[in-house]
This record gives structure tokens, C-alpha cells and sequence, in this order.
């Protein structure tokens, strides 16, 4: 990861194309035709990926339910009515709610139950590690259909459905081994001198691991806990089948309940939607330098 | 009491001189690893507990023929036992080559196969070629990357919403291609379209993830390997071919396998774009929920013996995956 952030910078010192053109360097040398080339394309493609979040934002302040068809009386009619329904007369904050309970349940039990595993699978050879390994992987492809059908069952029989702890307990079997993961992939980062250290010194694997490794790895920590929160956050299947009562869905699911068999108010909707997505985005941004970085960890250093 | 910190050499420490008795060598082995099994304890005992037992139940469950009318089930003050019964393999022999298994397993298997493919295809191509655009020195180009993630920042079952918007009967997207007289399809209608749109959306949502790995990939490209290949005189294209994609393998080989895990599954992107109104375009995670959950009686056992037949044939594909990458010598990074 280090090694990436350094690449990063190196090559980000703006740079004059024609200066660029006269330097023996295969990465900056390009005409002019390229260059508009790759604005134009470069330009369409961030429309694309920016137009169906804008249209949302712009759906959104239109005041009737079908103004999604019509969009240019929008114009004319443009009001935040909708925010202001949604915050007052919905179950806008028991959903948030729902969705915070959840969302950081899953993080901090994922996080601190993988936390030893990643150092563990990270320093240590043990027999079975393979297997181990091998098993993690393979927890990460569980299609929801395999689990859904008997962790229905089982939370039934625990009168668990309808319950947070239920639904933090089955986004835990997805989270925990994700979480595992990647913190390995980030303890690999980590000198293993400064484990050796730390022995001579006297410390056990225990106390190398708190007193050292621990703190040196809070990004790698931030890193899992934000990816097991987006993840829990977004989930739709299980929180559709396993939240009954409206106070206690997700957001996820409480965004669908605008559109039922009769009525699709699908200006709250919208707003809902916009509602949701800022913070969420907005806290993305913040981390976003590090993600991929920690999920393909390993990977970028070739 | 030493652990093994082996990441050095690599291998495991055996005893190379006298061979002691079983019970001392678990004795040993205990004294040696013990630390490294406390460790990962805890997430041994949360899979075992969260993923082993609800698998074996679920295995079970396969073999009988549960359905929400025999099930246990609470209703007010009654509880009322379970009465489905053991019945064998006949879910798996009924799902596969049952009566109408065609239409009900293998046209979702191909339609997935293909929806799998032409996803990650697309998420590959077109993710590298943004990525390469971005690692030029070009003005611009964070905000670019800024805006080119967007679609991974904002939550899946939000995007969506806003594509359901745009290609509803009379959204944005026919409105567009009725000013320019094309013929304006019926999205969220016609099984083609549908399948068109899922693919469509689905890519939408997954470019971002491979161009941000990807560019990271080029990023730890040794820059001196392509000043040596303008030295040697390498056209951009051999540049390409020689130096940046097997710069990227083992980069790629671990996305490329997480997309396809992760499209195989994509349970999000069909079920809100379409619900249960296109029984054609549900590839066979959707189909395995609307069994179970989606339809009145519930039948669970089928249900979940849809998800085994998944499960194994991800597990089926990782395992011939990784053998295919250790034999070209490489490795998934993750």
C-alpha cells in the first residue's frame, strides 16, 4: 500500500505535454489529437457515471408522484416538499436508526473477531493453515441463497427474526471472514522486524500483537470496519426477509416500501434515496484512497 | 515455548532428528502453534457457528421436502411442528432433470453463465481502458477519477432506484431516444430488455471498482520497464501487450475472480430493478430467493438446494481457477 501512494505521487507532478513530448518517457509522450481523445472520453464516461445519481437529485424535487415521467414541469414546480415529508411524516429515523444499529453491530463485532485471525494467518504457520485459508476464501462466495433458507430457521427458532441481533448475527458470517481478509492482507504490509522486536524485548505473541502490531495497523482497521460497514449497510435480501415490522427496517428495505401493489410514491422515494445517499457518499470519499489498496493488498505489489 | 514466525523461510520447522511418540508430538505441536490457534479461535468458533451450522442444516433441509406449510411455524399462541419429511435426493434429481427442468434450472444456469461473462467482460474493459486514460499525465484527471467512482460510493439499492426512474416506460432513457427516433424499447417488460438493462446497470455499478484496482495496478508498474521498452524501440501497443498486462496479472487474476464471484451472486441490481415481475431475466440467486421467499407456499428445501448447487459450482470454478493460475505461476493476491 505504502508502495502505491509513493508510485502515486511521483507521477502525479503536473507535467507540460510538450515538455512531456520531448522527454524520453513512454508514459507522457502523446499528441494532441490523444490528449482531446482522452478528455472526450474521459468527459463522457464521467457523465455517464454521474447523470442516473444527478437525475435522482433532480427527481427528487419534484413535488408529484409521477413527475418522474413528465420531468420538465419540474422546472416550473421545483420545491423540497418531499425532504421535508419524508423527514416529518415517514419512518425516516427509525430506519436510520435500524441501519446504524445494524451497520456498526457488524462492524465492530467483524472487526474485533477477525482481528487476531488476519495477524494470526498473517505471521504464523500453523498446520491447517491452508485449509484455513482456503475456507475463508470460499466463505466469501456464499451466494445468500445457500444460507438464507436455513438461517430463517434457525433465527425463528431463536425468536430472533424481526430482531437486530439477528440480522448482525447473519451479516457477521459474511463480514467476519471478509474482515480476516483483509486485515491479513494489511499485517503483511507490516515489517515482520518489528514483531522480532518486540520478542526480544520480551513481549509474548499476545502482547506483540496489542502493544504493537495493533496500533500500527489502524488504517488497515479502518479499512475493514468501513467495508464491513458499506457492506451491511447496502444488503438487501436478508434485511427484506428478516425485518417484519416497518420501524425496524433498513434503509434498504424501507426504500422499497414506498412502492407497493397500489401506490408507488415515488417522489418520497427519491428524496429518500438522496437522503441516503450524501452521507454515505460523503463518508466514502473520506476512504476511498485506501480501499482498494487494502482489498487487493498483496496484489498491487506485483 | 517459541512460535513459529516462518513467513522467512517460508516453510514449516519439522523435527529432521528423532522421531517422538504421537502423544508428545501433539504435546509439541500444541506448545508450538497454541498461540496461532488462539488466535484465530475466535473466528473459528463465528464460522462454525454462523457458516458451518446453518450449512449442514441447510444440506439437511435439501433432502427433505420443507416448505412453509410443514414447517415449524408459531401461529398466535399454537406452535405447530414441523412435518416435512426425509425424502433423499429427489430435489437434486427434480431440479436437474426433473419434468420441466429446462425452463426452471438450466434456462436460469445459462442465462447466469452469460450474464456472469458478459458483466465481467465489460467491467474488465472497459475499467482498464478508464484506468489507463487516468494513469496518463493528464489534466484533471482526480477529478476525474472523483467523478468516474461515484457509482461505487453511492449505495447499490440507491442507484438502482434512480435506473428504475430512468427506464421506466416514458423515463429519461425512451423520452432520449424518441427525440432522436429510435425505437424505444419496453425496458422493464420485455425479457430481452430486461436482461439488456440488468447487464447495462450492472456494469454501471461494477466499472468503478476494477478502474480504481486496475489503476492501482499500473501505478506499481516499474516506469523504468517502459523506458526500456521505448529503447528497444516498442510501439504503444507492444508497450501494452508486453509490459502493462503482465505488469497487471496478478492484479487482474484477483479482481477478475471477485467479479465473477461477485456478479455470479449479484442478488441486489435484478431483484430491485425488476422484483418479481421478470421471471426470465432471474439469474439463479434471484430465482433460489423468489423460491423461498417469494412465492406462496414457500419451498424452502428447494430453495436451498439451489443454493448448494451454487455453492458448488463457484467452488468447482475456484478450485479449477487457482489451479489454472498456479500452473501459469501465479498467484491470487488475495
Amino acid at each position: 500500500m505504502s508502495a502505491m501512494t509513493v508510485q502515486k505521487s511521483a507521477q502525479s507532478d503536473p507535467a507540460d505535454d510538450d515538455a512531456a513530448a520531448t522527454q524520453p518517457r513512454g508514459h507522457g509522450r502523446r499528441g494532441l489529437a490523444t490528449t482531446l481523445a482522452s478528455h472526450g472520453i474521459l468527459t463522457v464516461a464521467s457523465l455517464i457515471a454521474l447523470f442516473p445519481i444527478a437525475w435522482l437529485l433532480f427527481l427528487s424535487l419534484g413535488p408529484d408522484k409521477d413527475d418522474y415521467l413528465h420531468p420538465g414541469r419540474i422546472w416550473d414546480k421545483m420545491t423540497f416538499d418531499n425532504y421535508s415529508f419524508v423527514l416529518q411524516h415517514t419512518n425516516f429515523f427509525d430506519w436510520m436508526k435500524s441501519s446504524l444499529i445494524v451497520s456498526l453491530g457488524t462492524t465492530v463485532i467483524g472487526v474485533m473477531v477477525a482481528a487476531t485471525t488476519g495477524y494470526a494467518v498473517s505471521r504464523m504457520r500453523f498446520p491447517g493453515y491452508r485449509k484455513f485459508m482456503w475456507v475463508l476464501l470460499v466463505t466469501q462466495m456464499f451466494p445468500i441463497a445457500v444460507l438464507i433458507v436455513p438461517m430463517y430457521q434457525i433465527l425463528s427458532d431463536l425468536q430472533l427474526i424481526d430482531n437486530y441481533l439477528g440480522l448482525i448475527l447473519v451479516y457477521c458470517s459474511t463480514a467476519v471472514p471478509y474482515c480476516a481478509w483483509l486485515l491479513k492482507g494489511y499485517f503483511d504490509t507490516i515489517p515482520f522486524e518489528i514483531d522480532e522486536a518486540g520478542r526480544v524485548d520480551g513481549l509474548t505473541p499476545f502482547g506483540t500483537f496489542a502493544r504493537l502490531i495493533l496500533p500500527l495497523a489502524k488504517p488497515g482497521l479502518a479499512v475493514a470496519a468501513f467495508y464491513s460497514f458499506i457492506t451491511a449497510f447496502g444488503e438487501v435480501a436478508f434485511a427484506s426477509t428478516f425485518m417484519l415490522s416497518d420501524t425496524k427496517y433498513t434503509f434498504a428495505v424501507g426504500l422499497q416500501s414506498f412502492v407497493s401493489e397500489h401506490d408507488a410514491q415515488r417522489n418520497l422515494m427519491a428524496a429518500t434515496a438522496v437522503l441516503v445517499a450524501i452521507p454515505v457518499s460523503a463518508f466514502f470519499y473520506l476512504v476511498q484512497k485506501n480501499l482498494v489498496a487494502g482489498l487487493t493488498a498483496g496484489g498491487t505489489k506485483g | 515455548m517459541t512460535v513459529a514466525i516462518d513467513r522467512a523461510t517460508g516453510k514449516r520447522r519439522g523435527e529432521p532428528g528423532q522421531r517422538p511418540g504421537r502423544l508428545d508430538r501433539l504435546k509439541h505441536a500444541y506448545q508450538k502453534y497454541w498461540y496461532a490457534y488462539a488466535m484465530i479461535a475466535p473466528v473459528v468458533v463465528v464460522l462454525g457457528g454462523l457458516v458451518l451450522y446453518p450449512l449442514v442444516r441447510g444440506l439437511y433441509l435439501t433432502l427433505t421436502d420443507a416448505n412453509s406449510l410443514n414447517s415449524a411455524r408459531t401461529i398466535g399462541v399454537n406452535h405447530i411442528d414441523a412435518t416435512y419429511k426425509f425424502i433423499g435426493f429427489d430435489n437434486y434429481a427434480d431440479i436437474l432433470w426433473g419434468d420441466t427442468a429446462y425452463d426452471r434450472f438450466w434456462a436460469h444456469f445459462i442465462w447466469t453463465i452469460v450474464w456472469t461473462a458478459l458483466c465481467v467482460a465489460l467491467h474488465y474493459c472497459i475499467g482498464l481502458g478508464l484506468a489507463l486514460l487516468l494513469n496518463q499525465k493528464l489534466r484533471g484527471r482526480t477529478f476525474y477519477r472523483l467523478i468516474l467512482v461515484l457509482p461505487w460510493a453511492v449505495p447499490t439499492f440507491v442507484t438502482v432506484f434512480g435506473w428504475r426512474f430512468m427506464l421506466a416506460d416514458g423515463g429519461i432513457i425512451n423520452t432520449m431516444l424518441d427525440a432522436v427516433h429510435l425505437p424505444s424499447p419496453l425496458w422493464l417488460e420485455d425479457t430481452f430488455w430486461q436482461r439488456f438493462a440488468a447487464i447495462m446497470v450492472n456494469t454501471w455499478c461494477g466499472v468503478p471498482f476494477m478502474m480504481v484496482s486496475l489503476l492501482g495496478g499500473l501505478q506499481s508498474i516499474d516506469s523504468t520497464l517502459y523506458e526500456a521498452a521505448e529503447m528497444d524501440g516498442a510501439s504503444a501497443w507492444q508497450q501494452f501487450r508486453y509490459v502493462t498486462l503482465p505488469g497487471l496479472r496478478s492484479v487482474s487474476s484477483t479482481v477478475v475472480l471477485l467479479g465473477i464471484i461477485w456478479t455470479f451472486n449479484q442478488f441486489a441490481v435484478i431483484f430491485l430493478l425488476f422484483g418479481n415481475t421478470a421471471p426470465d431475466a432471474q439469474i439463479l440467486v434471484t430465482w433460489a430467493y423468489y423460491l423461498g421467499f417469494g412465492q406462496q407456499p414457500r419451498d424452502f428445501a428447494q430453495s436451498a438446494a439451489y443454493g448448494m448447487l451454487l455453492l458448488a459450482i463457484l467452488i468447482v470454478f475456484t478450485s479449477f481457477y487457482r489451479r489454472w493460475l498456479n500452473r501459469n505461476d501465479q498467484q491470487l493476491a488475495i
